[in-house]
């Protein structure tokens, strides 16, 4: 008999040394216990009401003395009795410590928490919201009466948009853009990240594939290509940020960037099109350009020699221009074949050219006239 | 009761059925959800109701107690959830075609509503998504498809909330926000039209670009001419008779000199008449 109540108080007292709720609950729980029975010296009697984080780790080494004395102490409360109790039982001690190791790896798993650096734990008690713990070591009531979640609150995390294939967008002049763009953000309120959405990383892509449509809906194809790229990244941004906030979501966009805004493939012939035109209307002017200082140069050179002539010319008219004529005349005459026609009624036989470069070959010449 | 725990299989039995009874009489509210209690099939309480503005911690979640057996907890989730609606085509009023991507952000803030009518989520998302579907052909339909890319799109958005908050109260559900993640002209001959016209508007830019480049380069060259020629005057214009004979001068060196050095003589051949004034000396003095 007093074998039995003595296991019996045993397991109340491993529920009493966890700590937890049970602990009070200790006086209802063994009602039936009679007074005058021998007591275990495990059965100390609970410590009180409330749950104190850190009394884990005390009455763990408690535990730990009391148990080595009850297995030095050999089964002193049993006494081979019929059936039923831990002593008796072949192998005992060793489950009593597996037993311990459990409740032991439990507490510890459960109670302390490394919080890293860049991270909140989000605690729950009875799933509700109690409080949040900061970077270090974090203590908690044990499993399941308190649950941790572990919050990253600084990393920024990327979405690229899209996941996979091309993006059209429209712009406001209803032409077709293909888009590529990231959204960088992190999570501003853990306990609203936690709590607020049902599905964040999907809430966000939707939201961001919305706000970067109606932006871009707003400009036109040119400025989304090129000059107007910050300003819809600014507005994108601002945007998302109104709606998440909207949802209480607790993420904060730290960035828009457009990866890549071009024309689509099927357009992208034409738009080549365009760059070659500009090339060649540019390639057009620099020719003309090339043409009207060749023509102007030339004239100032022309003039510039005439002038310096006229100037000369002017001291002495008469010589001047009869000394100009015999040169050239001169020049010219001494380089051409003459011929000095007497007698006004002689015809020239006017094939000489001909004739002259035949002449290696004068048969030809005579029988062909 | 001693005897009757006094064997290990005992115990283990009654303990078992301890935790099943606290099992089914004590749950954790979680912050993300709130219950609709039921007895007996019929819903009686609910817990962890969602309340506008209610600061996180201060809810009711947490441990609840009901009576075992007899009741049961439905959760149902407290947080915004999303319906996705199929991509649709929607014809606007200039019977332009545009395919329409939407979605709805809600609430469920009536659970014990929400759970008469649909019971789960999964069904609640079923029914919305049609809901959602009509109301935005509804109101697309009556705008222009100008309209449906421009700014108005804010106001657009904003009756269709309306719309779908009238019907989807029914579910206990508020609609948070409604809005279009795509709107793109439906593939096939909408979109190729649409391509046809930026690849004739790209060429219309490059023609354009091509002809100003000829314009302005003859004008370039134009100027020069008139430049050169201005200078020609200015200067050449000091004396038109001498200008004419250096000219001459100058273009018979170019025209008769052979420049072929290979056959310097073979060019040209000039007869001349002894009355030629070059000759005039050459006759001698007879002036």
């Amino acid at each position: 008999m007093s074998d039995k109540n003595g296991w019996w108080s045993r397991a109340t007292a491993v529920f009493n040394q966890n700590g937890g709720p049970w602990g009070s609950r200790d006086s209802e729980g063994a009602p039936d216990e009679p007074s005058g029975g021998p007591r275990n010296p495990w059965d100390l009697p609970p410590k009180g009401g409330k749950p104190r984080t850190g009394r884990g780790a005390a009455s763990l080494d408690e535990l730990q003395q009391r148990m080595r004395e009850r297995l030095g102490g050999g089964g002193s409360g049993g006494d081979g009795g019929s059936g039923g109790g831990f002593p008796s039982i072949p192998g005992g001690p060793a489950l009593r410590l597996g037993l311990f190791a459990i409740l032991a790896l439990w507490l510890i798993f459960t109670c302390f928490w490394r919080i890293a650096y860049n991270e909140r734990g989000v605690v729950t008690r009875f799933g509700a919201y109690h409080r949040t713990l900061e970077s270090g070591i974090g203590m908690t009531l044990p499993w399941p009466f308190e649950a941790v979640a572990k919050v990253n609150v600084t990393d920024i995390r990327e979405l690229k948009m899209p996941m996979s294939g091309t993006n059209f967008v429209l712009t406001g002049d209803q032409n077709i853009l293909d888009l590529d763009y990231t959204v960088r953000w992190s999570i501003a309120d853990p306990e609203l990240y936690k709590f607020q959405l049902a599905d964040p990383e999907g809430t966000i892509q939707e939201v961001a594939e919305s706000a970067m449509r109606a932006v871009v809906s707003r400009a036109s194809f040119a400025g989304a290509v090129g000059t107007q790229r910050d300003q819809i990244e600014q507005e994108v941004r601002q945007q998302m940020t109104r709606v998440l906030a909207g949802y209480h979501s607790g993420i904060r966009i730290e960035g828009v960037a457009i990866i890549n805004a071009v024309p689509p493939q099927e357009v992208n012939d034409a738009f080549r099109d365009v760059n070659a035109a500009q090339q060649e209307a540019q390639g057009q002017i620099n020719n003309a350009k090339t043409y009207a200082q060749q023509v102007i140069k030339r004239a100032q050179g022309e003039a510039a020699s005439f002038d310096k002539v006229y100037e000369q010319y002017r001291l002495a008219p008469g010589v001047t221009r009869r000394r100009m004529y015999y040169e050239t005349m001169e020049e010219v005459l001494s380089n051409v074949d003459k011929t000095i026609v007497e007698t006004p009624g002689v015809t020239p036989y006017l094939a000489l050219p001909e004739m002259k470069r035949r002449l290696p070959e004068p048969p030809a010449t005579t029988g062909g006239r | 009761m001693d005897r009757f725990l006094s064997s290990p299989t005992r115990l283990i039995f009654a303990l078992l059925g301890v935790l099943v009874v606290i099992g089914s009489t004590l749950s954790f509210v979680p912050e993300t959800r709130q219950g609709v209690v039921v007895r007996f099939g019929e819903p009686v309480r609910i817990i962890n109701r969602y309340k506008v503005g209610e600061a996180i911690g201060a809810s009711g979640a947490g441990l609840y107690a009901r009576i075992p057996f007899a009741e049961q907890v439905a959760w149902i989730d407290k947080r915004v959830m999303s319906v996705d609606m199929d991509s649709q085509e929607v014809l606007s009023t200039d019977q332009l075609r545009l395919q329409v991507d939407a979605y709805a952000r809600y609430r469920i803030v009536d659970p014990l509503r929400m759970y008469r009518t649909a019971r789960t989520e999964k069904r609640l998302n079923e029914q919305l998504r049609p809901l959602l579907g009509s109301a935005l052909r509804n109101e697309l339909g009556k705008q222009s498809f100008a309209a449906l890319l421009s700014p108005e799109r804010g106001a657009v958005m904003n009756n269709i909330r309306k719309g779908l908050n009238l019907t989807a109260s029914q579910y206990g559900v508020e609609v948070i926000d409604v809005r279009i993640k795509r709107a793109e002209l439906p593939e096939g001959t909408p979109r190729n039209s649409a391509f046809e016209r930026m690849r004739t508007a790209r060429k219309l830019e490059a023609d354009t670009l091509r002809a100003e480049g000829w314009r302005e380069s003859q004008v370039i060259r134009a100027n020069a001419d008139a430049e050169a020629a201005k200078v020609y005057a200015a200067s050449f214009g000091k004396d038109p008779s001498f200008y004419d004979f250096y000219r001459a001068m100058q273009s018979y060196r170019q025209t008769f000199i052979s420049t072929d050095p290979k056959n310097p003589k073979a060019q040209t051949s000039i007869i001349l008449s002894p009355g030629n004034d070059y000759l005039r000396e050459f006759r001698g003095g007879g002036n």
